[in-house]
């Protein structure tokens, strides 16, 4: 079986790939801007919903009810969807998720497909199996088109070519679409994208598209755009192959109306996005005549056992929380070295892939709890991240290399010192002493270790001579009374 | 009143002269401070790194410390966090009933400095002087977990000559994260300079927090840049009884 | 037909060996205590709504009655100098205007209803606080590529069918869940290029709403 989380074996640790990261001015301004455009935006459309909060406690709890009995709905919308018409398919991983389209594809004497938009056939690398099975895709995202064109990796949840300004992008465009006097007006850009993606829509007879939601109530799916190029693809081609996570499934009908006034906001800053489809099976004369789904696990079932690591499939990918995170605003999205990045890849990607890659992701954060407070289905980010280190830890320790690493020791140490007041105070007394190595004009200087990550950009004052106890033991001796006797 | 006093680890070791504050604020006000010298560590540190089976004893330490006593003042909102957050998940691990009883028995006698003074005590002047320019950084735990909401502020407006200011996105995090700032110093020191720039923008004399963990990462910024603004925690302005020249 | 039922199998028993024994069956209590009725007048409801449309730049046009319904779409075809429009066969002839090519869709091919530049047909709902139509397909809606070759769609509300929240139009239109749905907020807009929104990407750029009926 092989779970594949994107490129994820291949990916440097986060530390060192955010050196890469941060060296990289436009990136970094990029970043910048489009976060804060669209979190301002997502403020104040949050500030205007007065049941904002009762939206999140309801999503939550429909997104934990419907993972408790996911085996239930996924029966339910397999048989409404196959009922309609549909053909459900399922997949264990990456690799059968791919077999599946592939097979899909040649059945019907395919060698090309049109794309919408959908993170896990990222997941999934299903563009690399299918320029492997001979077959060509073609992303009509303008972003994710973008991103194609310039054979470079998605940056971001809702705007993955957020790190490329308007003159990367004609350059991009100049050459791929041979329009070798595109100026860099966003609206040229647009309109060249217009032009170029109409013709595919119009001839590519087989799409593949992912899903927002599949609802087991109607066995339907649902699609959450701006663009419109969802919309070409889930409509105007003969077959539609959608490729859905299992997570995905939400119960009724009527629980679109909650994550419908969630996501738009938390993604956009939106009261609503432009498009959202929902097709059910195949209808006649409207729309592809052959419509499949695969229902993807690749690694999802594992995170179910703990009720903590479950609620990271609430996720409903909607990207507030790299949005919100200062981590994220400095590093962009390719330092996690997964298509899932910022919070919700800090968790998600090292969980998909049973810690064995994406290590260091958990660590990647100072624990601010801003994407908490942003997450319209309520997970709890840092609570997760704080869990998934706990494991990564018991994993070291087993190892000769983790039992002995600085950190390692130095935590075992602290704990020792901790655990009696003569070993604190004897150690406080050696750091006195022992900091004497690095005092330099009344400051520490070049740490060795570990602790040279703090001094290489911030100075550190010395111990004081005195600590508060002592001050107090010192306070305490020149009282007269016997009532401020030190305790025991 | 008497109170306990659960200094901080950091505090005691680093930062003497915040529980120095902390006791002439709370004895000006008429209380009795009691320190047991037995306290050493909350165990944020090790838990928030992942070491969660090396915390536990560290927290059964501090329950034990302070199980008799009737209130406790912390000036530390993350070491406040990390008790209301994973106290009772850590007893309730150790599959220990009694010690998760006493957990459950003294959290709500934990407070955080500000809220022991506004929200217990009832005050929010406290006969203070300080008479320079302050901007106020809120740091995360204090805003997120604790909902610390304007209290620091109402403390710091009640302070005699003290000209408060704001800082431009003051709830961005500046960085520390505890072993964040050494495992990502990197990331760290960039999230750092932001901050740093949104208070020299201010053009503030001195920057306060809650939290002196907040307070030696930006001071460790600002120093390396030369700046002269200066770093205090909220204890030490409030215990402060300069008057202007 | 379904490929691989051991791939079925074993990720259905993967779940149930991940989720607690003791989970019961009966559907568990969601608090459903966010708003599902609207507390505006109706009016200002519809207000909310021409304002919303407003914001994305559609063009307006009220009529009292349906007898008013050609002149309107004469007008709107006239504001933007288009001589034919698509439409579905089941479409009311007497609210058609004179004067038009009027092409039905009789299962058209994508080449020709691309070459079309308008579209006209009625919609199921609408919210306003979100300024959102609801498109059931089929019928006088028309199938889901008619609403999306043509550049200008000229869409028919009753205002009778205006709501005011999300919720409410969904329950309105939950009769016809199982069909295809297409609900429009705007003209279709990207932000991909240095967060600098564009309109007009794919789908119509151009909408025309004529409001008809009693409130």
């Amino acid at each position: 079986m092989s779970i594949r989380v994107g490129k994820t074996s291949k990916a440097p640790d986060f530390p060192i790939a955010a050196v890469t990261a941060l060296e990289n001015a436009q990136l970094r301004q990029n970043v910048h801007h489009a976060t804060e455009v669209i979190r301002n935006k997502r403020a104040l459309r949050v500030r205007e919903t007065a049941d904002w909060q009762e939206l999140r406690n309801a999503a939550h709890d429909i997104k934990q009810h419907t993972l408790k009995h996911l085996d239930h709905y996924l029966i339910e919308f397999e048989r409404n969807c196959q009922q309609a018409g549909g053909t459900v398919h399922w997949a264990r991983d990456a690799d059968e998720a791919n077999a599946i389209a592939i097979g899909l594809i040649q059945q019907y004497g395919g060698e090309e497909v049109i794309k919408v938009k959908t993170m896990t056939s990222d997941e999934v690398q299903m563009n690399v199996a299918l320029e492997k099975a001979g077959i060509t895709p073609h992303e009509t995202d303008l972003a994710d088109m973008i991103v194609q064109l310039g054979e470079d990796e998605p940056s971001h949840i809702v705007v993955p070519a957020l790190h490329k300004n308007r003159f990367e992008i004609r350059d991009i465009f100049r050459k791929k679409m041979s329009l070798p006097h595109l100026t860099a007006e966003p609206e040229a850009l647009a309109g060249a994208a217009r032009q170029y993606l109409r013709e595919r829509f119009m001839r590519v007879k087989i799409g593949i598209s992912g899903a927002n939601f599949a609802i087991a109530e109607t066995g339907s799916v649902c699609v959450v755009e701006s663009e419109g190029n969802g919309r070409m693809c889930v409509t105007l081609p003969d077959v539609l192959i959608t490729l859905v996570g299992i997570e995905k499934i939400i119960p009724t009908f009527q629980d679109l109306e909650v994550f419908l006034q969630l996501l738009p906001r938390s993604a956009t800053g939106e009261r609503m996005n432009p498009y959202n489809s929902l097709w059910t099976g195949v209808r006649k004369g409207d729309g592809p005549q052959a419509f499949h789904v695969i229902l993807l696990d690749n690694g999802r079932t594992k995170l179910m056992h703990s009720e903590m690591e479950r609620e990271t499939l609430d996720c409903i990918r909607c990207g507030a929380c790299l949005n919100a995170c200062p981590v994220y605003r400095e590093t962009g999205g390719h330092a996690y070295g997964s298509i899932y990045s910022g919070p919700i890849g800090a968790i998600l990607s090292p969980q998909l892939n049973s810690l064995q890659y994406s290590r260091t992701l958990p660590f990647a954060s100072s624990l601010c709890g801003a994407c908490y407070e942003v997450c319209p289905v309520k997970i709890n980010i840092p609570e997760i991240l704080i869990h998934l280190r706990g494991r990564v830890v018991r994993d070291d320790q087993k190892t000769i290399s983790g039992t002995f690493s600085q950190m390692n020791l130095a935590m075992k140490g602290a704990a020792l010192v901790f655990g009696s007041r003569r070993r604190y105070e004897a150690a406080q007394r050696l750091g006195r002493m022992g900091q004497k190595l690095f005092e330099k004009n009344g400051q520490l200087e070049h740490l060795p270790g570990m602790a040279g990550g703090w001094t290489r950009f911030r100075d550190l004052r010395p111990l004081p001579k005195q600590a508060f106890r002592d001050w107090w033991k010192a306070r305490e001796a020149a009282r007269p009374s016997p009532e401020s006797e030190p305790r025991p | 009143m008497q109170i306990a006093l659960f200094v901080a680890c950091y505090n005691d070791t680093l930062f003497p002269q915040t529980g120095i504050a902390v006791t002439n604020v709370l004895e000006r006000l008429g209380h009795t401070v009691t320190f047991p010298l037995q306290q050493t560590c909350c165990g944020q540190m090790h838990y928030n790194t992942g070491f969660h089976r090396e915390a536990a004893p560290i927290v059964r330490r501090f329950v034990q410390t302070f199980a008799n006593e009737e209130v406790v003042c912390v000036p530390s909102s993350s070491c406040v966090a990390m008790m209301r957050e994973h106290y009772e998940m850590i007893a309730e691990a150790e599959n220990d009933p009694a010690f998760l009883a006493d957990v459950r028995a003294l959290l709500p006698r934990i407070f955080e400095l500000s809220e022991l003074l506004v929200n217990y005590l009832g005050v929010e002047d406290v006969g203070a002087s300080f008479p320079h320019s302050v901007a106020y950084h809120p740091s995360c735990h204090s805003v997120r977990v604790l909902h610390l909401g304007d209290k620091p502020i109402r403390l710091l407006h009640a302070v005699n000559g003290l000209k408060l200011i704001d800082i431009p996105n003051k709830e961005q995090c500046c960085g520390f994260g505890g072993t964040f700032a050494v495992k990502n110093p990197d990331v760290s020191g960039a999230m750092l300079a932001e901050k740093q720039a949104n208070i020299l923008s201010t053009g503030a004399e001195v920057v306060t927090a809650v939290d002196n963990s907040c307070l030696m990462h930006i001071y460790g910024g600002l120093h390396r840049a030369s700046s002269q603004v200066r770093t205090l925690h909220l204890a030490e302005i409030l215990a402060s009884q300069e008057r202007a020249q | 037909m379904s490929a691989s039922p051991s791939a079925r199998e074993e990720i259905l028993s993967r779940i149930r060996a991940a989720v607690p024994a003791d989970r019961s069956d009966e559907p568990e209590n969601i608090t459903r205590t966010y708003q599902r009725i609207g507390s505006l007048r109706r009016e200002t409801c519809l207000d909310l709504l021409l304002d919303r449309l407003a914001d994305y730049e559609s063009e307006i046009l009220h009529v009292a009655e349906e007898s008013g319904l050609p002149a309107a779409i004469a007008q709107a075809l006239n504001n933007a100098h288009e001589h034919s429009v698509l439409v579905d066969p089941s479409f009311p002839a007497a609210w058609l205007p004179q004067g038009f090519d009027i092409v039905p869709d009789n299962n058209l091919s994508i080449h020709a209803m691309n070459g079309i530049p308008a579209v006209v047909t009625t919609c199921e709902a609408a919210s306003a606080s979100t300024g959102t139509i609801y498109l059931v397909h089929g019928g006088p809606q028309g199938r889901r590529a008619i609403t999306l070759l043509p550049d200008h769609h000229i869409c028919l509300l009753n205002r009778s069918h205006v709501y005011e929240l999300v919720p409410e139009a969904l329950a309105a239109i939950a009769s016809h869940s199982s069909e295809p749905i297409t609900t429009i907020s705007g003209p279709s807009a990207t932000s991909d290029i240095e967060m600098t929104r564009i309109r007009g990407v794919h789908g119509p750029r151009h909408l025309t709403v004529i409001l008809y009926g009693r409130i």
